[in-house]
């Protein structure tokens, strides 16, 4: 900083600290809320301070479930996020660095017509298609599948964006030098190119697993069975419970168990997704 | 569009590398997206026995319609909240952070992780804090002799949904702030600090200015987020209501095509979003074009 | 090992921009030949066109007597050598070495044999398991030399491969290459914009203007009878000068100095005369051709000084001994064998 003032450090940290404060409490409460019976919902104000229950919530929730909710155990409902935050990471990035292979490495006819269908998908989020896409997906039979759940998410301008923009930084002399070392060009994508976009594609898929762990809607619509419910929509089913009241101490442990992958994810891979997140929009 | 000086030469390869992406936006994007343009000029009778081609009609309706014209009000009133309020205290707070020489990593990491929170669990946090009978908000708001609740006051409902839909947003505009922030070359605020401007002069008159560009996008972005990936956020609390007051045009589309089956009217309002998104999206793409120039 | 063969070779970009424009050049098996000539004369696009990067308009390009035009440049039995080196950085030295000879499904054990004579030539052999970043600038250079040599080509193409160096490093390594070529005989071309680097390396060196070449000679000869006024200004340092001069009976007339020409030689009223700075000398009484540089500035280079000034308005430097007095005006000499005559039209040289 240009010049030392005292009170403008402290004033900045008391900023932060209320910030950190404010972004954290409703985790917070969730938390405790998780550590209480059902009995503490009652009436009054929602705990402020741990409970006693932390253990028989969580394990009820991860071996049973809410039973009348219809949902599954949450171990279920977890796996099945995981899988199709999985499925919908690995196959953005196959196909996205794929196309942009040959977007920038070849000229082919027609290219300027791929780029402009591709482009289109970011005009096109799923919210503003879900009728005809749902009858799609039904029509092909995916209904209650993870091929449902995730290809139809799986197209990506964003991400093939990025690899074409790492392409593009890549110097022409690698290309020629490997060439001239006799690949061809699946040798070159498979011993050069994608070795060296290592930390772009580590720093995708900790955006798109977050992408994919959070699907909402989509789920929603398509799962019908609830042995392919994903724990992000399942929230919603346990909140309706029992029509009247939630049992808050299981929904509670539900949201953190919910949000717990993803903001590990986020955590300990803190410098990949900062890295991804900036240059996606670039 | 751009390629290397140096390119493979090869007639087939390229076709089957683009072939897997086009053939799922085809499948799923394009002829869905179709589909949608197709139904909207068409009307349905209540049984499904049959359809018409009634062109502009379905549009007519809707733009006459008070429920849809109030929804796209809503959704206006939403978004720019939105869009305010977690931009000015992302950039409070990347401002302070900036500042920090060595705990601004430590401050990033705790601010940063909201962004892995799905919007559906957001909303139901929230949802809980406010519960007017137990949630801790609604207490406090209680003793200040303010009655909440948001399933009978549209006011109180709206906000809950701008707080949940904010509050996971920050951690996203607080990254790209700070990364605007440090762009800024020390030299230019030592410049400034020696012509004479102190900490808050050189904020409105050297840093504000600099950040306009990221300020731009993420107003931008962040509309695109309060239209369309709130949909989670609005259906896992308020539900739209009470009484359509938080249904968003997005809700609607659903609410309409789902729930209430009007096929033609849900087709026509995911057009109009078609056209929404892609104005922001052509602005968004005009402006880093222009952005790349400097 | 191969002689390397262009007719007739053009470049002609989709623009309509001609880079090449129809040069013939013969290389012969084993020799050193350097391209030169400013940014933009096409040197390294037709370097390029030998390595098979670049598609050939027209015109053949023959490697070992065997028209290569149509082959990738795995089948042309070329090595290349990069101005940035363009190792592969998630390699390690001796994945870099070995990749090319992997590729052409070369047995594991004669890989690790070539690699090791190669690191050992090259004196890279404790950086092997390195990866590029961990290496300095020479180090790089040596091994993307290394990559080149291990294949063992019938001809090595470089690509200005040490601009990128600082210029102590450059002169080093200039040497090496110099001996490495030497050694090994292999057939090379070699691609620079600095003329001193030119001649230095090169057996043979062509000096090339706007896609055409405008002179092909040794090193020697072409600094000592340059064939056009480019050449002349491209090739020396400090440049030629070149000054306009008038034609009268045998004599060009150049301020007060009339310098003797042949009669015999074809040309106009004007003539540009070329004398390098070093064939100025300070004038004895005996020198009957003389001339008074009006002095503007002195640069010191500590072996000699270069004295600018003007003579008759026109900028004229010398190359003199540093302990030689300086007043306002030095009188230079030169001899008639060192004055070089060029048509002010066209260029081309007259003596």
């Amino acid at each position: 900083m240009v010049e030392n003032r005292p009170w403008l450090n402290i004033f900045s940290h008391i900023v932060l600290i209320l910030g950190v404060l404010t972004v954290a409490f409703p985790v917070y409460l969730a938390f405790i809320a998780s550590t209480h019976g059902p009995d503490d919902f009652m009436s009054g104000v929602m705990p402020v301070l741990p409970g006693p229950h932390l253990i028989d919530n969580y394990w009820q929730m991860l071996s049973q479930g809410v039973s009348t909710s219809g949902a599954p155990p949450l171990w279920r409902m977890m796996f099945n996020s995981l899988v199709m935050a999985l499925m919908i990471a690995v196959g953005k990035i196959a196909i996205s660095i794929l196309s942009a292979f040959a977007m920038v490495y070849f000229r082919f006819p027609l290219r300027g017509v791929a780029f402009w269908l591709i482009f289109i998908t970011l005009m096109l989020p799923v919210e503003v298609r879900i009728m005809p896409t749902f009858k799609v997906v039904a029509d092909l039979h995916l209904l209650n599948s993870y091929a449902g759940l995730s290809i139809p998410l799986i197209a990506s301008a964003t991400a093939t964006f990025l690899f074409r923009q790492f392409f593009l930084t890549v110097p022409d002399e690698l290309t020629e030098a490997s060439r001239v070392d006799g690949a061809t060009p699946m040798m070159f994508f498979r011993d050069i190119l994608l070795p060296l976009s290592r930390t772009n594609i580590a720093a995708l898929f900790v955006i798109l697993f977050i992408y994919g762990w959070n699907q909402y809607l989509w789920p929603l619509l398509i799962t019908t069975d609830p042995q392919y419910y994903t724990v992000v929509m399942g929230i919603k089913r346990m909140a309706d419970v029992a029509d009247a009241i939630p049992q808050w101490n299981v929904v509670m442990a539900t949201v953190i168990l919910a949000m717990l992958p993803p903001v590990v994810v986020v955590v300990a891979m803190q410098r990949l997704f900062v890295k991804g997140l900036v240059e996606t929009e670039k | 569009m751009q390629t290397k000086r140096t390119v493979f030469g090869s007639p087939v390869l390229p076709y089957l590398l683009v072939l897997p992406q086009l053939a799922i936006t085809f499948v799923f994007f394009l002829w869905p997206a179709g589909q949608a343009v197709w139904q909207s000029f068409l009307r349905e009778d209540p049984f499904g026995l049959k359809t018409s081609f009634v062109w502009f009609a379905n549009y007519q309706k809707l733009f006459v319609d008070p429920q849809y014209l109030y929804s796209l009000q809503i959704t206006a009133v939403f978004a720019l909240s939105v869009a305010v309020l977690s931009i000015g205290s992302a950039l409070v707070l990347a401002v302070a952070a900036d500042r920090m020489i060595r705990l601004s990593q430590t401050y990033t990491t705790l601010l940063v992780w909201p962004y892995a929170v799905a919007p559906a669990v957001a909303g139901v946090m929230w949802w809980f804090m406010f519960n007017p009978t137990i949630g801790i908000m609604s207490y406090m708001l209680e003793m200040l002799g303010y009655d909440w609740n948001h399933s009978l006051n549209p006011t109180d409902a709206m906000i809950l949904v701008v707080i949940a839909a904010s509050w996971k947003q920050i951690s996203y505009n607080f990254l790209f702030f700070l990364a605007g922030l440090q762009a800024i070359p020390a030299s230019l605020n030592e410049a400034a600090a020696i012509d004479g401007a102190g900490p808050v002069k050189r904020f409105f008159t050297i840093v504000l200015p600099l950040l306009s560009p990221t300020t731009f996008f993420l107003a931008v972005v962040n509309m695109v987020y309060a239209m369309f990936d709130t949909f989670a956020v609005i259906h896992a609390t308020t539900q739209g209501g009470p009484s359509g007051s938080t249904a968003i045009l997005v809700y609607k589309v659903f609410q309409d095509g789902f729930i209430g089956l009007k096929l033609g009217s849900s087709a026509a309002q995911s057009v109009v979003l078609m056209v929404i998104v892609i104005t922001l999206t052509v602005i968004q793409f005009r402006w880093v074009e222009r952005h790349v120039e400097y | 090992m191969a002689a390397i063969e262009l007719s007739d070779v053009r470049k002609t970009y989709p623009g309509g921009f001609e880079a090449v424009k129809g040069i013939s050049l013969p290389i012969r098996d084993g020799e050193f030949v350097v391209l030169v000539g400013p940014s933009g004369c096409g040197k390294s696009t037709l370097l390029r066109m030998i390595a098979g990067l670049e598609r050939i308009t027209s015109g053949t390009v023959k490697i070992a007597n065997r028209v290569v035009n149509n082959l990738e440049p795995m089948q042309r039995d070329i090595a290349m050598v990069f101005q940035n080196y363009a190792l592969y950085p998630h390699m390690t030295v001796f994945q870099n070495l070995a990749y090319g000879l992997k590729n052409r499904g070369m047995a594991k054990s004669e890989i690790d044999i070539r690699v090791d004579e190669v690191a050992r030539i090259l004196e890279i052999e404790p950086y092997l398991a390195r990866k590029p970043r961990a290496l300095s600038g020479g180090q790089r250079q040596r091994v993307a030399m290394g990559r080149a040599i291990v294949r063992e080509p019938a001809a090595f193409l470089f690509d200005e491969p040490l601009s990128n160096l600082d210029a102590k490093l450059r002169i080093q390594m200039r040497g090496e290459i110099k001996q490495l070529q030497k050694r090994l005989g292999t057939t090379s071309v070699y691609v620079t914009h600095d003329q001193l680097e030119a001649m230095t390396l090169a057996d043979r060196l062509v000096v090339l203007n706007t896609g055409e070449i405008e002179q092909i000679g040794t090193p020697l000869d072409i600094y000592r009878r340059p064939a056009t006024t480019f050449v002349a200004a491209f090739i020396g340092s400090p440049a030629m000068n070149l000054v306009k001069a008038h034609r009268r009976s045998g004599a060009a007339v150049f301020g007060d100095a009339s310098l003797p020409m042949a009669d015999d030689i074809a040309s106009g009223m004007e003539v540009t005369v070329g004398v390098r700075p070093e064939d100025l000398t300070v004038a004895g009484t005996k020198d009957a051709l003389r001339l008074t540089l009006k002095i503007a500035y002195v640069e010191e280079l500590g072996a000699t000084r270069l004295v600018h000034g003007t003579v008759d308005g026109q900028n004229l430097v010398a190359s003199v001994p540093v302990d030689c007095p300086l007043g306002e005006t030095l009188e230079v000499h030169a001899e008639p064998s060192a004055l070089h005559f060029f048509d002010p039209q066209t260029g081309r040289r007259l003596n």
